[in-house]
Parts: structure tokens; sequence; C-alpha cells
């Protein structure tokens, strides 16, 4: 039992070791050590999740022989456990779903960079997970920045190259924002470790010295991670990055990458400054603000967008516009709601991916819908998988978006100033994305007659297979969402 | 579909020659229409020519003189960033005002933390330098992602730029070496003197990392610097002799796997409060500090071989 407490640090050390013999191996194997790295990670986090749960206590590891404010430590509860064990199982559905497409898509002697790549992204992922300290997570930033980055460049085209530079352009004027708030954080409070800084915070608030610089470095913590998150006015650069990019990359990009700044932050807000300081400052009315625009106008944007890919892409702006929107509530119970969300979103989202570009491969690689029009008899599974998502996306029961949406709906009643706007709000948003999503359902349901090339019954099993996982998946989520629920919150708990 | 009439009888109705209109089959002033279904368009340009028209009508279309809007625009975009960087370095401006005061012994950063740090140090770590045995020991696993930020970086530009070593070879046009004087001779015999030394220095730099100011990446910079001087110097052609790219995979695979397997043992032992058997030795001889002299030259040799490769990568797009 008590050696289960090494599971997190041994699971960080695996993928980041493995991206490293990655980099000598063939194209094959690193696939292969990447899968069992991955499904190990995914193993080691559930034994975690289950210490946590049955001792229903958080740990402190220090890593290396030092312990805290000297050295570095990581920390782990019900809550990171739980996402550690949810992104290594959608990073592995992902790599799957769209294997056919990256041996298609990429050249065969880098193949194995990408899974370099994708074992650094999940170490990344790990650490800004579990970290307690504030540096670490910046070092990990950076490792997801560039490595996020290779996903959408690997697959060389003119239109990954320009989302890639623009990514990386928007990514870094985020990371700078981070590093400023981190600095200034340091400076008044002399720590980086996560609890030390929280009670420099506490004594700061309390007699009102410097202020202003601890703001400043709410604000630019806030705005840096939402910027790299892709909150709504910052979103230029996530259309193309996961509209074009190989579809494993924007699966996981939508998916896990967003996700793991927007836990960073989660993280930040509760162990950093503390979550009654933050609904003090007025930072978060300016997140409730752009996450009711990035709701409504991401939604806008996918339905004039005529492309499936950039349409799945916009309605992630819509998607993280919800989860800020619960931050924005700063209320406990629009937290819980916000990190279901982002389970759910991620769920679902990595799913519409896989789903959409089994769609275009029976309809001659084209992305418009005119050419989508009756896919879904065409290739059955993808079609019965959309549907689920789209369902879930809309927010119909049985599917995790309803749960998500009640629970936002529920949330939003406590705090009176916001009920209104955000009832409103997640009505007109859930109409708009009914109109884009069931559109684009009616649409592949449509029959005509026009002759298709079949795809091919090798890759064609494992498809199958990582879509049935993925309903399963979203279902499971909708129909049981109350331990999850409960978990997260006893998560949140232990945060304090 | 269900038609309660029958067919002849239906043909007289109404309906049925709205439809019909409605459809295009029979137009009420000239009578049956004959519907043929047109000759697909053929393009009489060539690809080259309708791309070069289109770059021409984007010229057009977006060139300042022509788009009003356009123009208006980008001035309002120039208005507005100077407007935002002013506001930026504003509040950049009272922030440091209100910030500590730099120099000061009462500021918050000067706390236990750095005490414990210089008073420590030498005992904890066994390193001289400090900063050397901070780093190394105290927040080694934020070093081990340090490196591995470096890693992943050549990845990144591997991913980028890399191409296969026989098209590299077959295609002339990318020897650039071709359009060059072929043998610098001040160059080479420049070359020839300071390429040694810098790797001498390079290496003592990282042996020394733990004693004097320095250690693995400013080391491994220095001996980058010197592949790099060498390459430039006498070509590719002698560079691959000792060393082409499975030398670099065995030596930064090589490295790095050892640094994974020693930070593993270090962090596991550590974290569980067990012994680690590795001697700190005396502090200020060479083979002290435990782990921190190994990690200083796993270090030196990723951050080396980074610098080399990102210079092969943008030259000639391989190793």
């Amino acid at each position: 039992m008590e050696f289960m407490s090494n599971f997190p640090c041994f699971s960080l050390i695996l993928s980041m070791c493995a991206a490293i013999v990655s980099s000598a191996l063939s194209g094959k194997w690193a696939r292969r050590l990447n899968t069992a790295v991955i499904a190990i990670i995914g193993m080691l986090s559930a034994g975690t999740l289950y210490l946590t749960y049955v001792t229903n206590q958080s740990y402190v590891y220090k890593m290396g022989r030092f312990s805290a404010p000297w050295g570095n430590e990581i920390r782990f509860g019900n809550l990171e456990a739980m996402m550690a064990l949810f992104f290594s199982v959608i990073m592995l559905l992902s790599i799957w779903g769209g294997r056919k497409h990256l041996l298609a898509e990429i050249d065969g002697f880098k193949e194995n960079l990408y899974y370099v790549l994708l074992d650094l992204l999940m170490s990344s992922l790990l650490a800004l997970v579990y970290t307690n300290d504030l540096f670490t997570a910046y070092v990990f930033v950076e490792i997801n920045t560039i490595s996020a980055c290779g996903l959408i460049m690997i697959r060389e085209n003119g239109h990954t190259l320009e989302a890639a530079t623009r990514y990386m352009i928007m990514s870094l004027i985020g990371s700078g924002l981070l590093l400023f708030g981190l600095c200034i954080l340091y400076d008044i409070t002399g720590h980086l470790l996560m609890s030390n800084i929280k009670e420099q915070v506490t004594l700061l608030v309390g007699t009102g010295e410097y202020h202003i610089p601890l703001v400043v470095a709410i604000v630019f913590i806030s705005v840096g991670l939402a910027i790299k998150s892709a909150l709504f006015p910052f979103h230029s650069w996530l259309p193309d990055a996961y509209g074009y990019s190989t579809v494993s990359s924007a699966a996981i990009l939508s998916s896990l990458v967003s996700k793991g700044y927007i836990f960073l932050l989660i993280k930040v807000f509760y162990r950093v400054i503390g979550f009654e300081v933050i609904c003090q400052s007025k930072v978060i009315n300016v997140l409730f603000v752009f996450g009711l625009c990035g709701m409504i106008f991401g939604s806008l944007s996918a339905i004039r967008e005529n492309d499936i890919r950039r349409m799945i892409a916009f309605s992630s702006v819509a998607q993280i516009g919800y989860i800020y929107m619960g931050f924005g509530l700063g209320t406990e119970t629009g937290m819980v709601a916000s990190i279901f969300h982002i389970l759910s979103h991620a769920a679902t989202k990595s799913m519409l991916f896989i789903a959409a570009v089994g769609l275009t491969d029976v309809s001659g690689q084209s992305k418009k819908f005119i050419d989508l029009t009756g896919a879904g008899y065409r290739n059955i599974i993808a079609g019965i998988t959309f549907t689920v998502g789209s369902l879930s996306m809309v927010g119909v029961p049985l599917f995790s978006g309803f749960i998500s949406k009640i629970l936002f709906a529920q949330s939003c009643v406590s705090n009176e100033n916001k009920m209104l706007p955000t009832l409103i709000c997640l009505a007109i948003s859930t109409i708009l994305n009914a109109i884009y999503f069931m559109k684009t359902v009616l649409r592949i349901y449509t029959p005509v007659h026009t002759e298709h090339k079949k795809i091919k019954w090798k890759y064609a099993i494992s498809y199958g297979v990582v879509c049935l996982l993925f309903i399963g998946l979203n279902i499971l989520l909708g129909m049981c969402s109350e331990p999850v629920v409960s978990l997260i919150r006893s998560g949140i708990s232990m945060f304090a | 579909m269900s038609r309660l009439k029958r067919d002849d009888e239906y043909q007289k109705t109404g309906a049925f020659r709205f439809f019909r209109w409605m459809k295009g089959t029979k137009d009420p002033y000239l009578d049956e229409v004959e519907m043929k279904p047109g000759k697909p368009y053929e393009d009489p340009r060539t690809l080259e020519e309708i791309m070069a028209e289109e770059y021409e009508l984007k010229q057009r279309v977006y060139s300042l003189e022509h788009n009003r809007i356009r123009s208006v625009s980008e001035r309002f975009y120039q208005v507005c960033s100077v407007l935002f960087s002013f506001v930026f370095a504003g509040i950049m401006l009272y922030l440091v005002a209100n910030l500590p005061i730099a120099g000061t012994a009462d500021r918050p950063v000067n706390n236990e933390v750095a005490k414990v740090y210089i008073e420590n140090g030498i005992r904890d770590t066994g390193a001289v330098n400090v900063v050397t045995g901070m780093i190394l020991n105290y927040r080694a696993f934020d070093t081990f992602g340090e490196t591995c930020v470096l890693f992943i970086a050549t990845t990144c530009v591997m991913v980028l730029l890399m191409k296969e070593e026989e098209k590299i070879r077959s295609d002339k046009s990318m020897n650039d070496r071709l359009y060059e004087p072929k043998n610098d001779i001040i160059l080479q015999k420049i070359a020839f003197v300071l390429v040694p030394i810098v790797f001498i220095f390079g290496i003592y730099v990282i042996l020394n990392g733990h004693l004097s100011p320095g250690g693995g990446f400013s080391g491994g910079a220095m001996i980058g610097s010197g592949m790099i001087l060498y390459a430039a110097a006498f070509g590719f052609d002698k560079m691959q002799k000792f060393f082409n790219e499975e030398t670099y995979k065995v030596v930064k695979v090589g490295a790095l796997s050892t640094y994974c397997v020693v930070i593993t043992y270090y962090l596991y032992m550590g974290a569980n409060n067990l012994d680690n058997h590795i001697p700190l030795g005396v502090p200020g001889m060479i083979f002290s500090s435990g782990i921190i002299l190994w990690l200083n030259i796993f270090v030196g040799i990723e951050v080396a071989c980074t610098m080399y490769a990102f210079f092969a990568l943008f030259r000639r797009g391989g190793l």
C-alpha cells in the first residue's frame, strides 16, 4: 500500500524515459513502446487513485533526498489521480483511432519522432497534474508547448506550418505572461512551492501589503493560461491547428493539451492563491464574461464553417467558454461543474475528431459537408460515433454533455448576480450547438447514390474498437456521473 | 408514392403541370425542353498561370492603395498596438514601483530557503558551487525536465527540417559547399589550432561544474560551438568521419538514458528515505559531490549534441 505512493513519480519518469529511448528506435517499436508505456501509466494512475480513495487523504511525495521548500515535490489526491488516469485513457484511444492516418500523412522515417513527442507530452501533462511547485509547472509547460507544436507540424503542408507558427506565437505569449506572474509571486512571497506561497499570500492579503503586485500576478497567470487554453478572444490559432493537423494530434490537442493548462489554473486558484482571494479579485468576472462570449461566438463561428474538422474545432472554443464560465461563478459547485466538463469535453471532442475522420475517409478525403452527404451509411460505426458525440455535445440525457450542462445550471442558481446571464447563455449556446451538430448529423444520414471507396479491413477493426470504447466512455460518464462528481468534490476538498 | 388517381388522369391535373414546370422539364412558352448535361468546363490555363493570376488578383485586392477598408483597419491596428504597448509598459512600471525594493535585506526572497542552500549546501551536496548543488541535487527533477526541453527542441527541429540521408547526398543543389571557396585556408588553420582548445576548455568547465562557475549547460555549449567551428571549416564530410547520425544517436541516447536511470535511482531512494550509497567525497576534489559530476557530464553531452544538431539541421537538413 505504502509502495503505491511511488506510482506518480514512476509514471512521470517512465514517460520521459520512453521518449528518450524512442528517439533511437524504429517507428514500429516506438509505437509499441508508446502504447505499452501509456497503458502502464494508466494502470499506475488507477493504482494511485485506489490508494488516495481508500485512505481518503492526499499524499506529498518529495522528489529526491530533500523535503519541500528546498527540493522538488509532487502532490496527489483523488482529483489528480483521476485526471492522470483519464488523460492516459483518452491519449491511448486518440492515438489508436488515428493510426491509419498517421502512417499515411507523415514521412516514414519521422514516425518515431511523433512518438517521442507524444511520450513527452504525456509526461508534461502528468507533471502539470501532479506538481506542487510552480517552477516545475513552468518547465513542463515549456515541454508541453514545444511538443504540441511538433504534433501540429509533423504533417508537413502549408496549412499546418502556418498553424504551428501561429500556435507557437500565441502560446509563447501565454508562457511569457505565466512566467511574469510566477516571477512576481516569487518576488513578493519568496517561495516557489505552492503550499508555502499560499501561506504567504494569506498573510499578505491580511496585512494588505503588496496588493498591486498580487493582483497583477493573478491577472498574468490567469490570462497566460487562458491564452494557452484558447479562451474566446485568444482562440485565433485554434481552428487551423485542430483542423489541418493529423487526426490523432487534433484529438490530443483539443482534449488534453488545453485541459492540462486549465487544470494547472485550477491548481493555482486553489493551492497557490486561495479560492477566496481569487473570488474577491475581479479576475473571475473577466473570465466569466469571456467564457460567456466564447460560448456564443464559438458556436456562431462553428455554424458558419463549411469544413467538418474546423467546425468541431470552433465547437471547442465554445466548450472552453463553458469551463471558464464555471470558474467565473466563483462557487465550489461551479468548479465541480467545470471539472466535470473538462472530463466530458475531453472524452467527447476526441471522439468527434476520430469519428469525423472516419466519415471523411469514405467521402474521398473531402471535409466539405456537400461531400459528406450519406457518409453515415458508408461507414456505419463512424456515423454512430459521430451521432453519439453530437448528442452529447448538445446535451441530450444519457450522454456526458447533459450532466455537465445540468451541473452548470444547478451551480449558477446560488450566485444571484450571475444566474440570469449564465442561464440565458447556456440556453442560447445549447440551441446553437444543436443547430450545427444536428445539421451535420442530418447531412451524414441523407441518402445519396454515389460510389466511394470502401475502407480497408485491416484498420477497420482497431478503428471500430476505439469508436466503441469512446461510446462506452461517454455513456459511462453520462449514466454513472454520481461517483465521478463525488470524486471531484472530495478531490477539491483535498486541495485545501 | 401513394397517388389516388391513375397516371393518365393525373397528367391532366394542374398539380402535374405545376410540378413539371417546377422541375423545368416543360416550359409553358417553349414547350418540351430537352435536358442535356453540359460539358464539364476545362480551364485552358496551366496551373502556374492560374496561381499567378490568383496571386495578382490577391495583390490588387489587398493592396493598400485600392482597398480602403484594409488601409483603415491597418492604421487602426497600428494605433491599437502602440496604445496597448504603452498601457502594458505603464502597468509594468507601476508594478515595479510597488515591488519589494531590490538589494534590501528584508525582502521576502531572503528567507530560510536561500539560507539553508548557502549554509548547508556544501554539507548536503558536496558541491562547492552552491548553484550547481541547487540545480543538480536539491532540484534535480527540474533540471531533468529542463534537459528534456532541449531534447524535445531538437526533436521538433528534426520534425521540421530533417531529410533522408540519401536524398541529401543525391540532391546536388543541397550541397552549399559547391558555391563557396572550397578550402578556406585561414579558417582551416585557425580552426585547427582553436578547436582542440575549445574542446578542452569545454570539458574543463563541465568537469569543474561543482567547483567553479560553469557546469553542464555552459560547458556543453562550448563543446557544441567547437563542433560547429570544425564543421564550418572542414565541411560535413570530414565531420561525419567521427560524428554522424549513428554516433549522434548513440552518444545522445546513451547519455540521456543513463541520466534517466541515475535520476530514477536517486529520486526513488531519496523519496523513500533510503540510503543511496553515493559517496559525497571531499568537497573541492574533482571526484566529489556524488551524482552532480555525472549529471553535469550527461547534461554537457546533451547540450553539445543539441547545439551541433541545430547547426547541422539548419545547414543541410541532416546530421
